[in-house]
């Protein structure tokens, strides 16, 4: 058996695997990182728009901080995150947005003097500071009280993610390429790493370290039509799931991005919106102002791809080969501006559609995008179940994005969280000794060898490649943007009489070592794990809370349903994962459940709301008036951070004498 | 909807891992649908007709730069590629070459970035180590910002190095590639290195003196990165440290 330990062993090269990787190295440990693709490929290198930090440089930022920033997080999660999680965050995205400026960002930077922008479709001149000159910019976003999101024109993955790796590569920390985690080997109550396979040789190998961290990204290619790269099949969740120890998080909690491209779903970036773009329908007609007039195209991506969808299903859309679409508008930005700040939009357009967005509208609708749901952990990004398990970034259920993510929010929190929660890490490699439990090794081991001899020299007929198709669009068709008990239950039975073929599955291919049919054949079965998750966890939860929206429960129930999901897959042979739910405490929420501030409110409340915005108004009563928002802050819901990352933020503000509220050009 | 014209591929064919097997062209029929790439085209082969068959696609989107190989005699990506192009429905993908073959169309161009990243040191070098986190962020010029952000746009692709003659010729030549990222570090006025510094890793004939100007790095580069510029920039910057 080949052993290879290391003290920290990471599990995914994209943004949040490579900054716990770089956690872990800054402290001396052995870290060494596995991928299924060179690092700089990975899904991170897509996210386009950019990343939340209430660094509050720009004239609309001004007066951002990280109470504006929580506050907007958690409505937009619609109370379904941990708000304590939310804080922790909230308080080190500067520092990220920072440090990445050290490791060589190129973050777009505020110029001062005038700045033409559109906002509701008007030209607007804004003032910039002169002394916020050079400082770091931000962009307009759904969702967000000031204008938040840093940038590298549209390309803020692909910089953020090549910064991290150079760092990573300046380090010297190693990365096995094309290599798949296929089990984690555990004895039930802690994880000793895991049993991968090497995609050119198709090696086994046993990794066996300290602490395992899983940062495979989300589980978006279980759906049909998806912005996600092709890699993003939840793998990382499956596993945890086959431990039968380990548990999942609200794995139902499933994000639609209103404006992917028809057909093929490749994204065009929430930017497009947030720079002024518009949404039309098959008469040219600006619709979101009629359902959202407050918030119009920058409402929440989960209430714009509703309202589109709803729009659709008016006969407002337009007809396509492929179903209707609706029109995004971004000409009105002026080729100057889609040549510099949206070129990847401008890229695709060209090369997938044929169209010039300058001159011509791009044809969206809402796709599958997100996984908020995943890996279950604690604060520290530690399983609860499974000691030495730690999971971050859309891998994990940590949980700050609850039921709906906003826009900038999930780049921000593979680096956020993999700044917190590697030094979580780093400190339980410190903390614990490397345990090798060869015979445990080896039975794993042994398990994914017996699975791979089942699919290669078995009798096994079934296509995974079908297989596959007929789950995709089970989910697509049944637990989509909108959902119902009927289509939820047909999702459930469906995927498991898959699932039940699934051990059946047989490949034409007979080779051991590059197979691509084998490498389906052991992702499909793990797949269709996390997909019953998706849609058992669906049909469980008989209320409409963020991105799941029960037309049979159009009501944010929180007075039975303000708690999140937990799914585990305890009996191997089941044909479904054992759900248990963990309740959000009100009484330790900052901010109570209340109007998230879309369409009509509709909330069934939940017991104590009352009795905690009561006891919040003495709390602050209590407080001496020269209290700063720190102290109110921590009176109300103290939370913990790696003492290195405690320190208060600056801004501009702080050395600017307070501007008067015209200048501030506050957002309505 | 109308039955779709049938395009040929003419596929090339290696397992360097089996012992008796060679390279070889194969050649496969497939019915166009509207909007077809090579992405879509070959995953339907795999699907269908070759379980075998060994290619890599990532984000199928032109961001990634995984799926590069030649088609038709040249090197792009293969996800934006439209089988439209080509009016005569024949297409025929080869792997880029100048890259280890894992098989098929796939080659190991991470290995390559990764290794060419550690010979040039391709980070940033900061001028400060101790820049605080927690402090206002050091200013930077927003056209500066802009410049870089130009020059960073690279994929690793390896389109540059593969339609380069002088990589062809010389093993150890960087390639536009390195030359870019040599550029993209030069300018950031962030990083601490000097132009002699950078002397030491590519004046010399591996690095801008090596280069023909024979401008298949530029004429290929699916992102329209400005190498030539680049490549003359730093040949007149190195040239200037030797006076």
């Amino acid at each position: 058996m080949k052993l290879i330990y290391t003290d920290s062993l990471v599990v995914g090269a994209g943004l949040a695997g490579l900054r716990v990787a770089i956690a872990s190295k800054e402290r001396g440990l052995d870290t060494l990182v596995l991928s299924l693709i060179p690092a700089k490929r990975s899904h991170s290198a897509a996210a386009q728009g950019g990343m939340q930090a209430s660094l509050g440089n720009a004239v609309k930022g001004m007066g951002d901080d990280e109470d504006v920033h929580f506050q907007d997080t958690v409505k937009g999660s619609d109370w379904g995150c941990d708000q304590e999680v939310a804080r922790m965050f909230a308080h080190c995205a500067p520092k990220a947005v920072r440090e990445l400026a050290n490791w060589g960002v190129p973050w777009s930077r505020v110029s001062a003097g005038p700045r033409e922008v559109i906002v509701n479709a008007q030209k607007v001149t804004l003032q910039e500071a002169e002394e916020a000159h050079g400082l770091i910019n931000a962009r307009d976003f759904g969702g967000t009280k000031k204008w938040r999101t840093c940038y590298t024109a549209d390309g803020t993955g692909h910089s953020l993610l090549y910064a991290m790796d150079n760092k990573a590569i300046s380090m010297d920390i190693p990365v096995h390429e094309r290599v798949e985690a296929l089990a984690i080997i555990h004895d039930g109550q802690r994880c000793h790493g895991v049993i991968a396979r090497c995609l050119i040789t198709g090696e086994l190998r046993a990794y066996v370290a300290k602490s395992t961290t899983i940062a495979t990204g989300g589980y978006g290619r279980i759906y049909e039509v998806s912005t996600n790269a092709i890699i993003c099949e939840g793998i990382g969740q499956a596993l945890a799931l086959e431990t039968g120890v380990a548990t999942l998080g609200n794995m139902e909690a499933v994000q639609f991005h209103p404006t992917a491209i028809v057909p093929v779903g490749i994204l065009t970036t929430e930017g497009c919106r947030g720079d002024g773009g518009l949404l039309r329908d098959k008469d040219g007609y600006r619709f979101m102002p009629d359902y959202e007039p407050e918030k119009k195209e920058l409402a929440s991506r989960d209430v714009v791809s509703r309202r589109m969808t709803e729009h659709m299903r008016k006969g407002k859309g337009v007809d396509s080969p492929y179903g209707p679409h609706l029109w995004l508008d971004i000409t009105l930005l002026g080729r100057k501006h889609i040549e510099t700040n949206l070129r990847e939009v401008q890229e695709i357009c060209e090369n997938f559609l044929g169209i010039d967005p300058a001159k011509d509208w791009i044809p969206v609708r809402p796709t599958q995008h997100y996984s908020m749901g995943g890996i279950r952990t604690k604060a520290t990004g530690e399983s609860p179940q499974l000691k030495g398990l730690f999971s971050v970034g859309e891998a994990a259920c940590w949980d700050m994005h609850g039921f709906n993510r906003l826009g900038g929010n999930s780049l921000a929190e593979t680096v956020v969280g993999g700044m917190i929660i590697g030094k979580y890490v780093a400190d339980f490699c410190e903390n614990n000794s490397l345990e090798i439990d060869t015979q445990l090794a080896e039975k794993f081991m042994q398990q994914v060898q017996t699975e791979i001899d089942t699919l290669v020299d078995g009798e096994g007929h079934e296509s995974p490649f079908e297989l596959k198709r007929e789950m995709q669009r089970i989910m697509m068709d049944y637990v989509g943007i909108f959902r119902n008990g009927p289509e939820l239950d047909k999702a459930v039975t469906e995927l498991k009489a898959l699932l039940e073929r699934s051990r059946k599955l047989g490949i034409k291919c007979k080779k051991r070592h590059a197979n691509p049919e084998l490498v389906e054949a052991l992702r499909v079965k793990r797949m269709l794990k996390v997909a019953l998750t998706v849609a058992c966890g669906a049909a469980a939860r008989t209320e409409s809370r963020g991105a799941h929206a029960r037309e049979d429960y159009p009501q944010r129930n929180d007075r039975d349903w303000l708690n999140r999901t937990l799914a585990s897959w305890p009996d191997a042979n089941a044909l479904a994962p054992l759900l248990s739910y963990e309740p959000l405490d009100v009484m330790k929420m900052e901010l109570p459940p209340g109007y998230r501030g879309y369409g009509i409110d509709n909330a069934i409340a939940h017991p104590d709301t009352a009795k905690r915005e009561q006891q919040i108004a003495e709390i602050l009563a209590g407080l001496d008036d020269d209290a700063d928002r720190y102290q109110r802050q921590a009176a109300l819901m103290p939370f913990e951070l790696p003492p290195s990352l405690q320190a208060k933020n600056e801004r501009l503000s702080d050395t600017l004498q307070r501007p008067s509220a015209n200048a501030l050009g506050e957002k309505s | 909807m109308n039955q779709g014209r049938q395009l040929t591929f003419n596929i090339f064919r290696y397992d360097p891992q089996e012992p008796n097997d060679k390279p070889k062209m194969v050649r496969y029929h497939l019915t166009e649908t509207p909007g077809m790439t090579v992405f879509i085209a070959l995953n339907k082969l795999r699907e269908e007709q070759d379980t075998s068959l060994q290619f890599d696609f990532v984000c199928r989107a032109g961001i990634c730069g995984s799926c590069a190989m030649v088609i038709n005699g040249f090197p792009t990506l293969a996800c934006r590629t439209l089988t439209a192009k080509y009016p005569k429905g024949e297409i025929t993908l080869m792997p880029l070459p100048g890259f280890e073959l894992i098989g098929d169309l796939s080659v190991n161009t991470g290995k390559f970035m990764r290794e060419l990243a550690e010979r040039l040191k391709l980070w940033l070098h900061p001028k400060a180590n101790d820049i605080s986190i927690h402090r206002l962020e050091e200013p930077m010029a927003p056209e500066e910002a802009a410049r870089l952000y130009e020059l960073e746009r690279c994929v690793e692709c390896g389109v540059c190095v593969s339609a380069c003659a002088t990589k062809q010729m010389r093993e150890t030549f960087v390639g536009a590639v390195g030359i870019m990222k040599i550029a993209r570090f030069e300018l950031d006025s962030r990083d601490a290195r000097t132009a002699e510094d950078f002397y030491h890793v590519i004046g010399n004939q591996d690095g801008v003196f090596g280069c023909m100007t024979l401008l298949g790095c530029q004429d290929n580069c699916p992102k329209d990165l400005p190498h030539m510029q680049q490549i003359a920039y730093l040949r007149r910057k190195m040239a200037m440290t030797l006076v």
